[in-house]
């Protein structure tokens, strides 16, 4: 009887107590309980399509033009009658344009080597949490260059073929607590024509990037490519072909993202980066350089 | 023992009676940033809301990743660098209608005070705001209100570089219809 007594109790003071369902912290736990789980896409790995000369996971949404303008200095140890590396100035002009979300199109043209490129960049998987998760961000980067310099041997039989290059790269990025980014690029440049027939013409090379966020708008990066040993033997005007490393920052303004860094590499895409890089830091054969990149909103989505 | 049942019965009884809840899960809310140099809009139409009839309590809550803008990179930022939606995923409100027992609802619009807490960016402000509710059909109503939020009360500050793009005072506008919720 007792113990019937205390569970009568015992529902009744349930009972009281569901009474107070109706103060606003029971509303809100009733709209939690009704929440639907939603996909978490983590945003902004890293500020900008490129992560300082190379790609980054990042693409222009859908109807987004990006411009690009790539400027590197000349080598800083190349004294006071160059100004520190000014005169020697280099410059990428590109354009880059979201057919999807995921899938963008650019072309581009480099001073240096007098190159034109277009490349297809496809973002394969987002990092994301909550209903469906997923570790990290995958992009899939391709390119093809064009050489137009005049031959450097004219009197041998030229083909246009050994004009044409090409970089593949499969990027896989992740953002650590909304603080710190890691990227991953293995990556492959396949050159037609090559020095001498000791080089290979297809390159494997693996290049590591991180994106540090100091604040808002501001980030430090760094970006390295490894190209494994044996696969280059020729010099470069003499000098031994070496591993890029790049480190700088992102400053970002509205539409504006502006790329300050130091880089041993002179050229301004993955080709030149891996394998035509000759800068040894040790040495002060480093370039001052600059990115400034401004989108467009060509098409606005439907509402 | 009997009694006790009864009683219990009688609460229960209550209970359900006095539960009268109205429900939206896909409000409306839009913000407007409004400057010489720039005009900023941006709509979630994902908001959920609960309306408790018997005592006139309101909640809402949003997500704040669901706000959609006309330019991508917008929405990035404000994702990114002004409401760190990372770090603060939700936007919430815990109120309740002033008076509400002074009103009767009807197919015309009442106007309502609301009264309660607001919470955005991790900070939680005391805020009083007009609103009207209209009682579209048994089971429908639809509730409006519009006001003003200023980014400092919620501590989210903007760069220098684009703080002639960006209004310090920011007109939401909610629309809510909700329908009776049946457990």
């Amino acid at each position: 009887m007792k113990n019937l007594k205390s569970r009568s109790f015992l529902f009744l003071f349930f009972t009281l107590f569901s009474l107070s369902i109706y103060g606003q912290d029971d509303l809100m736990a009733l709209l939690n309980e009704k929440e639907e789980p939603t996909i978490n896409y983590t945003i902004a790995t890293f500020k900008s399509t490129r992560l300082i000369s190379g790609h980054s996971v990042e693409t222009n949404s859908k109807g987004v033009l990006q411009f690009l303008i790539g400027h590197r200095f000349g080598r800083i140890n190349s004294g006071w009658k160059d100004l520190y590396g000014v005169d020697n100035a280099t410059i990428r002009l590109g354009f880059e344009y979201g057919l999807t979300d995921n899938i963008n199109i650019g072309i581009g043209r480099s001073g240096f080597e007098k190159t034109f490129d277009g490349t297809l960049k496809w973002k394969l998987i987002r990092q994301q949490s909550g209903a469906k998760s997923f570790p990290f961000t995958s992009t899939f980067v391709s390119s093809i260059y064009m050489n137009t310099m005049d031959w450097p041997y004219p009197e041998r039989e030229n083909y246009f073929s050994s004009r044409i290059n090409y970089h593949h790269a499969l990027l896989i990025a992740r953002k650590f607590d909304d603080v710190i980014s890691f990227q991953l690029m293995p990556t492959l440049v396949h050159r037609n024509l090559v020095q001498s027939s000791k080089d290979e013409n297809t390159i494997y090379s693996i290049g590591l990037g991180s994106s540090l966020k100091l604040s808002g708008s501001l980030r430090f990066n760094m970006e390295y490519y490894y190209i494994p040993e044996g696969q280059i033997f020729s010099t470069l005007g003499g000098e031994k072909v070496r591993n890029s490393l790049s480190v700088g920052v992102d400053l970002e303004t509205g539409g504006h993202v502006f790329q300050l860094f130091l880089t041993n590499s002179r050229g301004m895409a993955e080709k030149f980066l891996i394998g035509g890089t000759s800068g040894n830091w040790l040495d002060g054969d480093i370039h001052f350089g600059f990115n400034v990149s401004r989108v467009f909103t060509l098409k606005k989505p439907k509402k | 023992m009997k009694k006790i049942v009864i009683l219990a019965g009688i609460l229960i009884g209550t209970v359900n009676a006095f539960g009268q809840k109205y429900l939206t899960q896909n409000g409306t809310i839009n913000f407007y940033s409004e400057t010489p140099l720039e005009n900023i809009e941006s709509v979630n139409n994902q908001v959920s809301s609960v309306l408790d009839t018997e005592n006139g309590n309101i909640v809402f809550s949003l997500l704040i990743k669901a706000f959609s803008f006309e330019k991508a990179l917008m929405q990035e930022h404000f994702n990114e660098k002004y409401l760190e939606s990372e770090k603060y995923p939700k936007s919430t409100f815990k109120g309740s209608i002033l008076d509400y027992s002074t009103y009767e609802l009807s197919n015309e619009p009442t106007k309502v005070k609301i009264k309660g807490q607001l919470t955005i960016h991790g900070v939680t402000k005391e805020i009083e705001v007009n609103g009207s509710l209209t009682k579209t059909s048994d089971s429908k109503i639809k509730g409006e209100s519009e006001f003003l939020v200023l980014l400092d009360d919620y501590n989210i500050k903007v760069p220098s570089a684009v703080s002639g793009n960006i209004a310090k005072e920011i007109k939401i506008k909610a629309i809510m219809n909700y329908e009776k919720f049946e457990k």
